[in-house]
Order: C-alpha cells, then sequence, then structure tokens
C-alpha cells in the first residue's frame, strides 16, 4: 500500500490502534503484531503516572515497536484536554496528540465548542493534533481552519460497532478535506473498515472492534486486511451500481453452441 | 522433602491472602511443617477487598477457557472446602446477569451464546420472570441471565477461618513479618530473607504474594506481575436482609449480598500501578449503575469504601506450581479470581511440594521461555 502521510510524516499502516478494552496484554502485544500497526493510542488517564508513563501498558506496546498515541479521552473541557495534552507532551515526548473532548458519557459524543477551542489552543502551542470530531462537514472545516494536522471523524458512536451511518457527510468531509481523514469510531468489523478506505478515508483507528471480539488477534488481522482491501478498490476504480443486470459477457458474437450438428 | 522434628521448616509461605493460606492450611494437613509470613496482618491485602464472588461461570471470556475450566473444578470444590472450615459466610445464592436496555442486551445475548456453546447450565430470563425471582430489581430491565452455580463467600472471614485451620493442622503464622527475598544455595532455594536481615531456612518456598511479589529478590525466573486496582464499596440495609438474594451483576459492575443486609458494589478495573487511593468518580459510577438496577441502594448505608490490588499477569491467566528455581513455588496471578481459586490453587501447590507437580498451561515457567 502506499503510504499515508501526516504532518509530514510517513506511515506505512493505514490502521491506528485503540488501547481501549485491552486488559490482557499479551493479547494487546498479539494483536499489534498482527495488526501490523505502528501507533497505538493511549489514554493518558490510564497510566499509571502520566508524568512517569513506564509500566504496565506502554511498556507492552515499547516491546513490539508500536508508538504511543496519546490521547485525551475522558477529558469534558477543553481546559482538561489541554492540561492532559501539556502532560503528554512531557510523558512522551512527543507533540502529537490525539483530541477528545467528550460531551456526555452516554453518548461519548465530541463537544464541537469545547474541541475547537482545545484544538486552536494547542495548535497554537505546536502540537500536531489530531481530533476526533462528528460527521459533521462544518465541524471538521473549523477544524481544519484552526490548523489541525488531520480530522477523525466517527463512523458511529464509540464502541458501538454500528459502522459508518452517515455516508453523505463522510465522504463530503473526504472530498473537501485536505488533510488525511482518519474514520475514528464505530468501526465493528473488517467490512467496516474497508468501507471506510473504499468511501475515501485515509486511515482507520479501532479499538473495541478488536479489543472486544472474541478472538482479538483474528479480528486485528482481518480489519488490516479490510483496510487493505478498501483501499486496493478505492483505486481500482468501482463500476457503477445499476438497477438491472448487464452482463459480464456480451450477447454479441457469442458462439452457437446449441445449433444442431449440420444434417448428413 | 525432610519430614520429622528438625527445627528447619518444610515449607514456607510469602504472603498471607487467600491464597497463601489455603495453601499453607493444606500444607500443614499433609503433615508439612509449615511457616506462612504476612508482612502485614494476614486477610490484609486485596482478600480484604474481595467481593468473594465465586462465578467462573459468570465471568467467562472467550478465548480463557482453560481458566474457565480450572474455576468450574474449584467452583465445585468450594461446599466441601467451605464446611470444614466452618462459617465462612459461603452462601449458595446463585447470580443474575442483567441487561436494561437494548444495547445491554445484545451484549448478554452474545454471553449466553458463549455459555451455551461452553456447554455451561444457563438459564435465559425475560425482564417480568428475573423481577419475579429478585423483587429488588427495577421494573426498567430488558433481559436477565441465571447462572444457578455461581455463590459468595465473606473473604475476610475466610481469611479469619483459614488463620485458625492452619494453626489447628500444627502450622505457624507470623504476621508483620516482611519478606525481602528468597536465598538460593547451589542452584536450590534454601529459605527466605527476613527484610530485618534474618533468614528463615525451608525445604521449599511458596510465593502467594500477590501483585507484591515481582518485589521479592532472588526468585530467578520471576512471573511478571502488576496491580489491577479495584474500588468497592461496603454498604448495609438499615431495613435488614432480602432486598437482594442473588448476586447481581451487570458488565463488569456486580452488587452482592451477604445474607445478612449487608452487600458489597464493586468494582472499577485501572492500571495505576500500586496506588490506592479512591476517587468520586469511581463512587459515583459504582452507585449510578447500581442504584439503576436496584433503586433500593440509594437507602442503603456506606461502611467503606476501599481500593484493593489484583494481582495481574500478562496473559491474564494464574502461575501455580513450581518456579525455574528447584524449590520455588508460585501461586499468584489470580487477578479477581483469587478467592474462587483458592482451593484448586492449594491442592495444585501441594501436589508439586509433595512430588506431583501440576503442569500445563498455569506453569509459572510458561514467562521464562516467553522471555528467552
Amino acid at each position: 500500500m502506499d503510504p499515508l502521510i501526516i504532518a509530514g510524516r510517513e506511515l506505512r499502516s493505514r490502521l491506528i490502534l485503540g488501547s481501549g478494552g485491552f486488559d490482557n496484554h499479551e493479547l494487546l502485544a498479539a494483536a499489534c503484531r498482527e495488526a501490523e500497526a505502528e501507533i497505538c493510542t493511549v489514554a493518558l488517564r490510564r497510566l499509571p503516572d502520566p508524568t512517569h508513563p513506564r509500566g504496565s501498558i506502554v511498556d507492552v506496546l515499547d516491546e513490539v515497536g508500536v508508538e504511543v498515541l496519546p490521547n485525551t479521552a475522558g477529558c469534558f473541557t477543553a481546559r482538561d484536554a489541554v492540561t492532559t495534552a501539556h502532560l503528554a507532551r512531557e510523558a512522551f515526548g512527543t507533540d502529537w496528540i490525539k483530541l477528545e473532548v467528550i460531551g456526555d458519557d452516554r453518548t461519548l459524543l465530541p463537544d464541537a465548542v469545547e474541541l475547537v477551542a482545545a484544538a486552536e489552543e494547542l495548535v497554537d502551542e505546536g502540537f500536531t493534533v489530531l481530533p476526533y470530531t462528528t460527521d459533521d462537514p462544518v465541524l471538521a472545516r473549523r477544524l481544519e481552519d484552526v490548523g489541525c494536522a488531520a480530522v477523525m471523524p466517527l463512523g458511529s458512536p464509540i464502541g458501538s460497532g454500528m459502522g459508518m451511518c452517515n455516508p453523505y457527510n463522510l465522504s463530503i468531509i473526504i472530498e473537501r478535506a485536505r488533510v488525511p481523514v482518519v474514520l475514528d469510531a464505530g468501526v465493528g468489523t473488517a467490512s467496516d473498515a474497508a468501507l471506510a478506505l473504499e468511501l475515501g478515508c485515509d486511515a482507520v483507528l479501532c479499538a473495541s472492534a478488536i479489543s472486544r471480539a472474541h478472538d482479538p488477534v483474528a479480528m486485528a488481522r482481518a480489519v488490516r486486511l479490510g483496510i487493505e482491501a478498501g483501499r486496493l478498490a478505492r483505486g481500482a476504480g468501482r463500476i457503477p451500481r445499476r438497477r438491472y443486470a448487464e452482463a459480464s459477457t456480451s450477447m454479441a458474437g457469442m458462439p452457437a453452441l446449441d445449433v444442431p450438428a449440420a444434417a448428413e | 522433602m525432610t519430614q520429622g522434628r528438625t527445627s528447619t521448616p518444610d515449607v514456607i509461605v510469602i504472603g498471607g491472602g487467600a491464597i497463601g493460606l489455603t495453601v499453607a492450611w493444606r500444607a500443614a494437613e499433609r503433615g508439612l511443617r509449615t511457616i506462612l509470613l504476612e508482612h502485614g496482618g494476614v486477610g490484609g491485602g486485596t482478600s480484604h477487598h474481595a467481593a468473594g464472588m465465586l462465578a467462573p461461570v459468570a465471568e467467562a471470556i472467550a478465548g480463557e477457557e482453560s481458566l474457565l475450566e480450572l474455576g468450574l473444578a474449584s467452583a465445585s470444590a468450594w461446599p466441601a472446602f467451605a464446611a470444614e472450615l466452618g462459617d465462612v459466610g459461603y452462601t449458595a445464592c446463585g447470580t443474575l446477569l442483567v441487561a436494561r436496555d437494548a444495547d445491554e442486551a445484545a451484549t448478554l445475548e452474545r454471553e449466553i451464546a458463549l455459555r451455551r456453546r461452553f456447554g455451561l447450565s444457563v438459564e435465559r430470563l425475560r425482564a417480568s420472570e428475573a423481577r419475579r425471582r429478585e423483587p429488588g430489581l427495577a421494573p426498567t430491565l430488558r433481559l436477565a441471565l441465571d447462572v444457578a452455580d455461581d455463590h459468595a463467600v465473606d473473604p475476610r472471614r475466610l481469611c479469619r477461618a483459614l488463620v485458625a485451620a492452619i494453626r489447628g493442622a500444627g502450622g505457624d503464622v507470623r504476621e508483620g513479618t516482611a519478606v525481602a527475598g528468597v536465598e538460593v544455595s547451589r542452584d536450590r532455594v534454601t529459605g527466605v530473607r527476613l527484610a530485618d536481615g534474618a533468614v528463615l531456612a525451608a525445604g521449599d518456598v511458596v510465593i502467594a504474594a500477590g501483585a507484591w511479589a515481582g518485589e521479592l529478590a532472588g526468585v530467578g525466573e520471576p512471573v511478571p506481575l502488576r496491580p489491577v486496582k479495584g474500588q468497592i464499596l461496603r454498604l448495609h440495609d438499615p431495613a435488614g436482609p432480602g432486598l437482594l438474594r442473588r448476586v447481581i451483576r451487570m458488565g463488569p459492575a456486580y452488587v452482592v449480598p451477604r445474607g445478612d443486609g449487608r452487600y458489597v458494589i464493586g468494582a472499577t478495573s485501572e492500571e495505576r500501578g500500586f496506588d490506592r487511593t479512591v476517587t468520586a468518580g469511581a463512587m459515583f459510577e459504582l452507585l449510578r449503575d447500581a442504584s439503576e438496577l436496584v433503586p433500593g441502594v440509594s437507602e442503603w448505608v456506606v461502611d467503606e469504601f476501599t481500593a484493593g490490588l489484583r494481582p495481574g499477569t500478562p496473559d491474564n491467566l494464574p502461575a501455580i506450581g513450581p518456579g525455574s528455581v528447584p524449590g520455588l513455588h508460585w501461586a499468584v496471578g489470580h487477578r479477581r479470581g483469587g478467592i474462587l481459586l483458592a482451593p484448586v490453587t492449594a491442592q495444585l501447590v501441594v501436589d508439586g511440594l509433595t512430588g506431583d507437580p501440576p503442569e500445563g498451561v498455569f506453569t509459572p515457567r510458561r514467562f521464562a521461555r516467553a522471555a528467552a
């Protein structure tokens, strides 16, 4: 596959893993390997001590050579998210932050107002901001305008596994965006990831679909292959949908095999 | 194995939680001269906080069939185990798994299918039937699963009874005795070194120190352990017992009735090192979920809000049996299941001490192989 470029950085993998839902470290490591992921996002709030992130999950990711992308999951205000991003920069020595500002804890939908405010502030401070956003093309545009390095719209709510509920909005986001578009939530299985890439998403972030599958390692592989299939299909040029059949072989010029042999 | 009237004990058990105590009791019963060393008070660590669910069926997870089998074996040993110890608050109460809305019902259906695939005995209940069995449940119920064979015990009473049982069997329990490490001579364990520098000799050493076992020196290839924090509430109903009979579970949250009007509501699962602070958010979420499920919870009196540290291994399975150094045995990494798994763990460890070591998926040596 062709590489994905975010903020000038080349990534071979178009699958970003989420560590949420993994409580089994060996499974997480095995899933990372099978996903061939380069990046795995980790909630700073899940770390024993955000200022010294060694121990538990970060070491597991280090061991399999997967880079940690810190995220601000669990933050409900711009102020919280900015503070958490500062902690992350200090702890991981990275300017990259996956920005999440959640509006309410039942839907876990992004709070648009707080999100833009936090994004603006963090971009000003030199962060590479990857915001988790709704599938609203206007909000995606606003995030791009304040200088986010990518936009990460949801397909459906976090952990819902409902795939892309509004592909029309997503395709508008994709059409207009001049930064990479990463589908950030809602993937339930491999075909959802394939559809996202077919639609034109540049990458997929996937956590629950893998971590909560009965066999997370098999699902990691399936999602990786789904992404590969979707990307190839996107480039291959699909045929248009039509209502009536069209024989794949033209009737014209076919040999008339049912013609009886000439009479003796 | 040296037996008889020498001054050197046959076995030193490090750690006085439910696992260490049970191992020490069974070892002493087998005629091994046994000393148990506990750095604080017995039953004062993770066992002090544990809810005491004996729930292999409710906790069954795809991909962890070996743990399910171990749990089922231990659950079937529990009635006789409890009867031997006397009153440890063992109640054959059964467990209900419940779902409040369509999303939770879909998740529960998946859990039901998994348990049927495992051949486990479970009964799918429509909401009205679940509420007939447990009238304390809220009307806003969607679906339930009755697990008749998942029960509960009071871990604090269990630990007290185990201390008495060890002493009754001739074993020695020493509290306030911190161990610095294991003594090894000529590639064999010879005893332990205490934090105060004293050395205690022993034929075999069993490490049952839970999440703290990683701090012991001299253990060869150690079992990698990390604490998994669980915040947990203890309450009582001023109106007395009767609001709930069964353990009620919803996802990772649960309400355990002790049968006497006391209840336990748990638990979070957090990777925060050895942090044992309790937080407002955790208390809020636990009580919100519990009171949505059982509205009567609001009237209960809060007695304790604490945090325990479950010992977790990288593959979430316990490590039971001989380690990489001869004479060294492990009984660690039981995570959420230490109380349930105590009887079967003690059986396996004592088999190892008496020359019939268990092999298989739970061997502590699997981590040494993984590192090699």
